[in-house]
């Protein structure tokens, strides 16, 4: 099994205070990983690190390494932009940017410098078809992504992501603010997709890790306490804590 | 408080609150009461676009002056406009946040220099500069814009400053996590969000440039003409006010008072633009 990620003893400090402390562990390509843990566990700071989003926060500051596909991506000549279209990025509020649907969805390709309409109109179709949300806009593409539902905003913005064509997709709680349907329709798309993506998926839902993500992690105060399957983690985990999590006593 | 009580405070803070008003509303109605009837019986076609201004003659045609207010008022913009707004993006997307902090009300700070100052530093620096430079009297339309294109900067980049922080930030993450790069957030996103108060940041150090007076009158020249290069030395409507009010009487005296009828007029709309832009963004929120 190929390896996309490899996080090799990461600390990483906000100002003094450290929030991730010896991450050590393999992300498998075309898998998706889900990451559970109560709030203020480090779960979203970890995802953040992957396409170095902390990098926007004034007084983060990052120890060891965390390679992928083998290169180190805070070595110092490394370039961002270029990672963050290989690392693609669905955040927990869906925020369309303030165009189209149609330019959302091009928004990154169109900086990449393709123009060709054609392209760009398959391009929108595939994608939005891809994040279930093809059919309830495809007679409306100009109107302003903002005045979408919220679930079919964060659909959106997952097609945005999928039109870049990345390797990874993290996904930071996309459904903490959507409903039952919404949720369902995501996360059938996830399931199709990780065919051709590496998918990380943070969340506050237990159950949805126990869902659709193959292997899970489970972050408790910075740290990470347990990885394995998902059957592993919820039928038989190894830590108390774990347990515990998993079954509602605290979190 | 005990022996006011809860009714009497209201009423003395309501007090204070409508002097505020009723200062405006008397300026205003002074200002009308003394000018408008002078504009109707000098006649407001002679009054406004005449370039004869004779006092002693009799002649009131503040044309040159109008002209001279508008080329220095651009002029302003032409200078302060793209320094500020650039400066604000500058100091927001590229700055860390802490040194943005410190560096925002030193810019206000500029603000707070008495204009007589600024007028000062036109005197013996600016002008001296032009006049060596670029010939004329130095005392010019230019020197004038110039000055007035700095002390609009604290209102526009501080205005705008507040309007670019006020675009989410979730905008900018979910641009740059696209795989754009600074620059390219700043002009296909936070451009777009922030447009009206940028807009209307201009608007206000319009207005400000419009108004400036003291300034003016030490940099511009003030001698009356209709500018035909940005080393003519000109006259605005607030300098021609200041300069001759001291001693005017009879007609010249209400022939101010109209100068200021215009002026005021002006700047009445140049504020209400301002604050439909201003609410219009509130709106769209």
């Amino acid at each position: 099994m190929k390896t996309k990620f490899h996080i090799k003893d990461l600390d990483l400090f906000f100002k003094e205070e450290k929030v991730l402390k010896q991450i050590n562990f393999e992300i498998p390509a075309n898998k998706i990983l889900g990451i559970i843990g109560p709030s203020g566990s480090g779960k979203t700071t970890f995802l953040r690190a992957l396409n170095r989003m902390n990098d926007l926060e004034d007084g983060t500051r990052i120890e060891g390494n965390i390679l992928l596909d083998e290169e180190d991506i805070y070595k110092p000549d490394y370039d961002v932009v270029a990672l963050r279209k290989k690392v693609g990025m669905v955040f927990a509020m869906p925020v369309p940017l303030p165009m189209s649907i149609y330019e959302n969805v091009v928004y990154g390709v169109r900086l990449s410098g393709v123009n060709d309409s054609k392209l760009l109109d398959e391009l929108v179709e595939k994608s939005l078809t891809a994040s279930y949300l093809w059919d309830e806009v495809k007679d409306r593409l100009k109107t302003s992504g903002m005045r979408l539902s919220g679930g079919q905003q964060q659909r959106l913005c997952l097609a945005r992501v999928l039109a870049m064509e990345p390797e990874v997709i993290l996904l930071d709680e996309p459904c903490s603010g959507l409903d039952p349907i919404s949720t369902a329709k995501i996360e059938d798309a996830l399931t199709v997709l990780k065919k051709d993506y590496t998918i990380i998926l943070v969340t506050n839902n237990t159950k949805q890790a126990a869902r659709v993500a193959d292997n899970t992690a489970f972050f408790l105060m910075g740290e990470l306490i347990e990885i394995g399957s998902t059957g592993q983690i919820f039928t038989t985990p190894n830590r108390i804590e774990t347990n515990d999590y998993i079954t509602g006593r605290f979190g | 408080m005990k022996l006011i009580g809860e009714k009497g405070v209201k009423r003395i803070l309501m007090l204070t609150a409508f002097s505020a008003i009723s200062a405006l509303l008397l300026i205003a109605l002074f200002i009308l009461n003394e000018g408008l009837p002078f504009i109707f019986k000098y006649g407001v076609k002679d009054f406004l676009f005449s370039s004869d201004w004779n006092p002693h003659l009799g002649k009131y045609g503040i044309y040159p002056m109008i002209v001279a207010s508008l080329w220095v008022t651009f002029g302003a913009l032409v200078i302060g406009a793209p320094l500020g707004v650039a400066g604000a993006f500058f100091l927001t997307e590229y700055v860390p946040k802490s040194i943005m902090r410190i560096i925002k009300p030193t810019i206000e700070l500029l603000a707070a220099i008495p204009s007589v100052v600024y007028g000062f530093i036109g005197v013996m620096v600016l002008a001296p500069l032009i006049r060596n430079n670029f010939g004329g009297p130095g005392l010019s339309l230019l020197a004038a814009s110039i000055i007035l294109g700095i002390m609009i900067l604290p209102t526009v980049i501080s205005i705008s400053i507040d309007s670019i922080m006020a675009v989410p930030q979730s905008y900018r993450e979910g641009s740059l996590a696209l795989g754009a790069t600074t620059w390219q957030t700043i002009h296909m996103v936070t451009v777009k969000a922030s447009k009206s108060g940028i807009i209307a940041s201009i608007i206000l150090g319009m207005g400000r440039a419009i108004g400036e007076t003291m300034a003016v009158i030490m940099v511009a020249g003030n001698s009356v003409n209709i500018p035909h290069s940005p080393l003519d030395s000109v006259r605005t409507l607030t300098a021609n006010i200041a300069l001759e009010m001291s001693y005017a009487t009879g007609l010249h005296r209400q022939a101010l008072f109209a100068t200021g009828v215009v002026l005021f007029i002006g700047i009445i709309i140049l504020n209400s633009i301002a604050s439909v832009v201003l609410r219009k963004r509130a709106v769209k929120k």
